[in-house]
Order: C-alpha cells, then sequence, then structure tokens
C-alpha cells in the first residue's frame, strides 16, 4: 500500500475544498442567471472525484464525466477554465462551442465525455490499447454513474477491455440516482462491482466518501493495470446530494435518506480525521479554505469580464482544414 | 507478355496486372500499414479468418494480431476503441462486417468521433469502412447503404468508390485524413471490376467527384455499384440519339458541388441516381443543390431514380424490383429529355 505524505493529505483536502467552493460560486452565478445551460453539482461526491484521480501519474488519462469537477482539477483544470466554460466566454478552453465539464486537456491526459452516459468506457479502453501499443506506460481511468451502468456501451467497453486485458480502470460511482430512477429501478444486482465478475476481471465496493479509501484502492486498481494485470471496476458508494441539475428540487428523494448522507459529508469527515491525526490543525485548514476564496474572488472576477465568443466562430472547427462549416449554398454564391 | 524496356533485359517492366476492386481494399490497407505504424484494423474475424469477405486477408500473417486486432462482436467498442485511441495518436482502421452493422456505433460515429473537433479540439483521425450494398441477395440485413444516415452529420466524410482504382485511393486518403471518414465499398463490386493500378503511390483526393462518361444531353449523377448501370444505360441511350454524362460523386459527404453544377450547366438536365432509398437520401442533397445554386440553368426538373422508401427484400424477385437499373434509368432519361 502506497502511503500519502503529509503534504499529499493536504492535497486530497485543497482539491475536495476548490471543488466545493468552485461549485458554490457556479451556483451562485447560476441563481444570477449568468451561466448558460444547466449546472450539474457534485456536493457530497467531491471524495470519489479527488480520491480516483489522485492515485494517476503523470502521462496517465482520465475520461471524466459531468460530476467529476474534482478530478480535472486534479489533473490540472483551472478555475478559470471552468468559469469560463460555464458562462460560455471566448476565452473558455473551447471557444464557447461547448459548456461546463465538457472539455478535453490532451496535455494534460483528459479526454472530454460526451452526454451519451457509457460512451466514454469504450474510448478510454481504446486509448489504453493505443498506449500499450505505443509502449508506453499509460493507465487510462474513466467513471461510470450507477445509471449509465445499464448501457450497452458500458458492457462493450468493459468486456473488449477485460478480454485485451488493458490498462483501464473504470470508477462506478454510485450515487444512489440516475437523474430520479433510484439504483433499485436501475439494476437488480446487490452492488455494481459484483457486475466485474461477469467480465472476469476485479471489483470492489469503497466508500466514497472517505477520500483515503477511495484513493487507496483507486491506486491498487492502477498499480494492477499498469502492471499487465487488465481492468478493475471500482465501485464508490456515494450520494447525490443535489437534483439531477440545479433545476431539480429532488422532491423525489427521502429527506432521511440525504439527513444521512449529510451526517458523512466527505469533506467534513476529511477534515476531522487529519485534524485527530495531527496532520493540520483546524485553523490550517481555514487557512486553506480564506485562500482559495480568495483565489476565486478574481478567478469569477476575470470570468465574468471576458467577452462572449464573435458569432462567425460558429462555423469554425468542424473539419481540420480550417474551412469553416458549410454555410448555405445560396449566401455563398451571393456574398 | 513483358516488353522489355530500353535498358535491357533487367529493366523489363512487370507484367501489368489486373486488381480487383476487394484486392485493391486491401492494397491500401496494406500499404498503409506499411508506411505509416500508427496505422492499425480492428474488427470482427478481420485477422485469422481474414473478414467475412477476405478483404484483409493475409494481413494479420504480415502485421501481427495486434495490429490486425480481431474483436468481439461490439460495433460499439470497435468504433469507440477506435475513437480513443485516434485521440491518442494512432490511425485505426475500423471494420464492419457489414455496413448494416454501423447503426451499432452510431452514437460513437455520430456524437463522439464526429463532433470531438468542433467540441474540444481534438482530432479524430479514424476509418470506419465495410461491405454496403445489395444486388447479392443479402435481405434486409446485409443489403442495406447507410451513408444517408451519417451525411447529417457535420465533421464526417464519407466516401463511396466504384472503381478499383477509386477503392485504393479513396481508402489511402480516408486513412491520411485528419478527420472521421466513412469508407462504404460496395460488396457488389469486389470481384466485379477491376483494372491495372498505378505502380506508384497515389491517393483520389477526398471531396473530389469525376466525370466517367462526357454526354451534352442530361448529367447522371451517382456513385458505387449505380455508377456501371449509368454507363450501361448510358450506350442504351446513345443509340437512341441522347448523349448522357455519368457524374461518379465519389464523396457523398461533403460534395463536390461545382463538379456537379457544372455538368448540369451543361447539359441542363439532372437525374440523381442511387441505390439507397428515396426520401432523405444523397439524391435528397444534390437535387437541392442544384436547386439553389443552378435553377436558371435548368430546362426540366431534376429527377431522382432510387430504391423505394422500402426495406431490403430478399428474394431475387422482389429485391431486382427494389433496385434501380438500368432500364428504370433510361425511362427517366427518356422523360426528362421530351420535357
Amino acid at each position: 500500500m502506497v502511503q500519502l505524505t503529509p503534504e499529499q493529505r493536504i492535497d486530497l483536502y485543497r482539491f475536495m475544498r476548490r471543488n466545493r467552493s468552485l461549485e458554490e460560486r457556479l451556483v451562485h452565478l447560476y441563481r444570477q442567471g449568468k451561466i448558460v445551460g444547466g449546472l450539474y453539482r457534485s456536493l457530497g461526491q467531491e471524495a470519489t472525484s479527488v480520491g480516483s484521480a489522485s492515485a494517476l501519474e503523470k502521462g496517465d488519462v482520465l475520461g471524466p464525466l459531468i460530476r467529476n469537477l474534482g478530478s480535472v482539477l486534479v489533473m490540472g483544470y483551472s478555475a478559470r477554465e471552468v468559469l469560463t466554460q460555464h458562462l460560455a466566454r471566448a476565452s473558455s478552453p473551447t471557444g464557447g462551442r461547448e459548456g461546463n465539464l465538457h472539455f478535453g486537456r490532451p496535455e494534460r491526459g483528459v479526454v472530454s465525455s460526451i452526454s451519451m452516459l457509457g460512451a466514454l468506457v469504450p474510448v478510454m479502453a481504446g486509448i489504453a490499447l493505443a498506449a500499450r501499443m505505443q509502449r508506453l506506460r499509460t493507465v487510462a481511468m474513466t467513471y461510470i454513474g450507477d445509471g449509465a451502468t445499464s448501457t450497452g456501451a458500458f458492457h462493450e467497453g468493459l468486456n473488449f477491455a477485460a478480454v485485451q486485458k488493458l490498462p483501464l480502470v473504470v470508477i462506478a460511482e454510485n450515487n444512489g440516482w440516475a437523474y430520479s430512477t433510484p439504483f433499485r429501478k436501475q439494476t437488480a444486482a446487490k452492488c455494481l462491482a459484483d457486475r466485474a465478475a461477469a467480465y472476469g476481471i476485479p471489483g470492489e465496493t469503497v466508500d466514497g466518501n472517505d477520500v483515503v479509501a477511495v484513493f487507496e484502492a483507486a491506486r491498487a486498481a492502477v498499480d494492477r493495470a499498469r502492471a499487465g494485470g487488465g481492468p478493475t471496476l471500482v465501485e464508490a458508494k456515494t450520494y447525490r446530494m443535489k437534483g439531477h441539475a440545479e433545476h431539480d428540487g429532488q422532491s423525489y428523494v427521502p429527506r432521511e435518506e440525504l439527513e444521512e448522507w449529510r451526517r458523512r459529508d466527505p469533506i467534513e469527515r476529511y477534515a476531522e480525521r487529519l485534524i485527530a491525526a495531527g496532520d493540520a490543525t483546524a485553523s490550517a485548514l481555514d487557512a486553506i479554505d480564506r485562500a482559495i476564496a480568495e483565489e476565486l474572488d478574481r478567478d469569477v472576477a476575470d470570468a465574468e469580464a471576458s467577452p462572449s465568443p464573435a458569432p462567425q466562430h460558429a462555423l469554425d472547427g468542424v473539419y481540420a482544414s480550417g474551412e469553416s462549416a458549410a454555410e448555405p449554398a445560396f449566401l455563398r454564391r451571393l456574398v | 507478355m513483358s516488353v522489355a524496356a530500353p535498358g535491357g533485359p533487367a529493366a523489363a517492366a512487370p507484367p501489368r496486372v489486373e486488381t480487383f476492386y476487394v484486392d485493391a481494399i486491401r492494397e491500401a490497407l496494406s500499404e498503409e500499414m506499411a508506411r505509416d505504424d500508427r496505422v492499425f484494423l480492428l474488427g470482427e474475424d478481420i485477422g485469422v479468418y481474414g473478414g467475412a469477405f477476405k478483404v484483409t486477408d493475409g494481413l494479420i500473417e504480415r502485421f501481427g494480431e495486434e495490429r490486425v486486432l480481431d474483436t468481439p462482436i461490439s460495433e460499439t467498442a470497435i468504433v469507440g476503441a477506435a475513437v480513443g485511441a485516434a485521440m491518442a495518436g494512432l490511425r485505426p482502421v475500423a471494420e464492419m462486417q457489414f455496413a448494416d452493422f454501423i447503426s451499432c456505433a452510431f452514437d460513437m460515429i455520430t456524437n463522439f468521433a464526429a463532433k470531438s473537433r468542433y467540441r474540444t479540439g481534438c482530432a479524430v483521425p479514424l476509418v470506419v469502412r465495410g461491405p454496403a450494398g445489395g444486388g447479392v441477395h443479402g435481405g434486409p440485413f446485409h443489403s442495406q447503404n447507410p451513408e444517408a444516415y451519417f451525411a447529417h452529420t457535420p465533421g464526417l466524410k464519407i466516401v463511396q468508390p466504384s472503381t478499383a482504382h477509386d477503392a485504393k485511393g479513396l481508402l489511402k486518403a480516408a486513412i491520411r485524413d485528419d478527420d472521421p471518414v466513412l469508407y462504404f465499398e460496395h460488396k457488389f463490386l469486389y470481384r466485379r471490376v477491376k483494372e491495372v493500378l498505378p505502380a506508384e503511390d497515389y491517393v483520389v483526393p477526398i471531396g473530389r467527384a469525376a466525370v466517367r462518361r462526357e454526354g451534352r444531353d442530361v448529367s447522371v449523377l451517382t456513385y458505387g455499384a449505380m455508377v456501371w448501370t449509368a454507363l450501361e444505360a448510358a450506350r442504351t441511350l446513345e443509340a437512341e440519339g441522347i448523349d448522357a454524362e455519368v457524374v461518379d460523386l465519389r464523396t457523398l459527404f461533403p460534395l463536390d458541388e461545382e463538379t456537379i453544377l457544372q455538368s448540369v450547366a451543361r447539359t441542363s438536365r439532372a437525374v440523381v441516381l442511387h441505390e439507397a432509398t428515396r426520401t432523405g437520401g444523397i439524391g435528397a442533397e444534390v437535387a437541392a443543390v442544384i436547386a439553389e445554386r443552378c435553377f436558371e440553368c435548368l430546362d426540366a426538373p431534376v429527377v431522382r431514380v432510387t430504391a423505394p422508401d422500402t426495406p431490403v427484400p430478399f428474394a431475387p424477385a422482389l429485391e431486382e424490383a427494389f433496385l434501380p437499373n438500368a432500364e428504370k434509368l433510361c425511362r427517366a432519361v427518356r422523360v426528362l429529355v421530351g420535357f
């Protein structure tokens, strides 16, 4: 088992706090009507994102989903990139052509997801395949929600990866809900880790609200993948503390269940643990929180000051040639 | 028999052998794999078995099982893994055992591959290829022409060769292209058309149509196996004093609008001929381009000769009734010329 250094233990806290604080800023902007489109929260799931992505090394590749803000922060995404994406600004990583966390950063080893859930599993298997063909030590990691384990893409991707013994780690983020559909209406399986047996690969369930437990399980899977042991399915049991997106008041969620999970808040739990272990003092953690807040003040102001993209850029970048997307033929003729 | 070149017998030119369409495809794959070690193949039964139509026959012996990858029955995983590998810097060529099965990978092609560059700036240079088309009594699921499903998806390129020369040259161009390309080969042509191919490396550029026969009276705009149907019809029409021009579109998306318009401007009449079904087909788009950009040069309405809006039937008598042929094309042309 890899031991976390004191610095790494503090980093886990810092990334979870950045995840939550940045999201709180996004909520604020959303309520002001400044966010274009929906806002998908990861409240309560920060430990799953941060713990798993922290198990990767430089050169590894991550395929995050919409609730993995913590993961992409670990991979080096900046708050400004995330803010400008949500605000649909010209300076966003996609120039306003895409929103929210739907952006990739090849140089940081991050592949953009699409909204069709499950699709990343075969694609990340392809990344792992390409890495092996190029004799790289790269491990690919991706996420799947409890809902998307019902898709054909999840099955095909994991089966392909297992047959090929590819260096792929799939974190099944079981947050109990797929939009309004509860786990029991999604699958008759007792837990998602059980599905691993169908592919002949190891499956493990961890407490998704325990950042160290997630890190350790993910690291073991990453090490196995890197050593040629093939894919692993790690189920992280957590809870979606908000609705599907910010517009959704989650009326279908039992209040007592929410209350129960609130007591297992991953950040509070981890802060108490750090303090109890003598890794940090309460005031040191407060100082981290304040520094994050101050940085976010600047990032939000900068992002809000950025302009919207110029309309003509709607046609850019469909093909490699740099040609604009074909405008209606009669326009071309008249101009 | 070869003829000795001026340099003496040692420099004798090799015999000029004709290459079938199916073998031209294999030559393109083989040459591109030899030329660029980023190129690899994946699909069902393509390795040890050499492919359902033997398109990849012998390639696993030459390039090994890592670069000629036999996969589970998993079109989503085949194309999905190809998308990932392409993003990671390789040049995958994914085979659909029949083009009909490309529907199983629709999401990967239309949502992942096609939109990646636009959405996130990440290139997905992959080729998805497979045998399309009818005329071989394959029934509803082994005869389809699925190109129109994809021509509605910006970010994709779609090609379909009609000759052995183009089968090789278009596939090489597709593999070298920096964007996702769908390459539909017509299974009816596999072992029916052949020609002597250039000895040197060549590509057929994506986005350029070819005029297969020049004519003054009517333009037949077509592609794939129907190019040969159009040429057959043109010979019949010639005997009746009608001079038909045959344009082979070759690239179905994006269309070579200039070649289409230049042809129609010369002939003033246009028939779009394709084997795929009628509504929302490539022919509808070609007709719209002509109507938008060349209306004043028309002497008659643009007409489509296509398969009807039904699934592909199985019985030979039914399939024959379903498929366009030279006779149906000739009838349409005669009406147009007399308009």
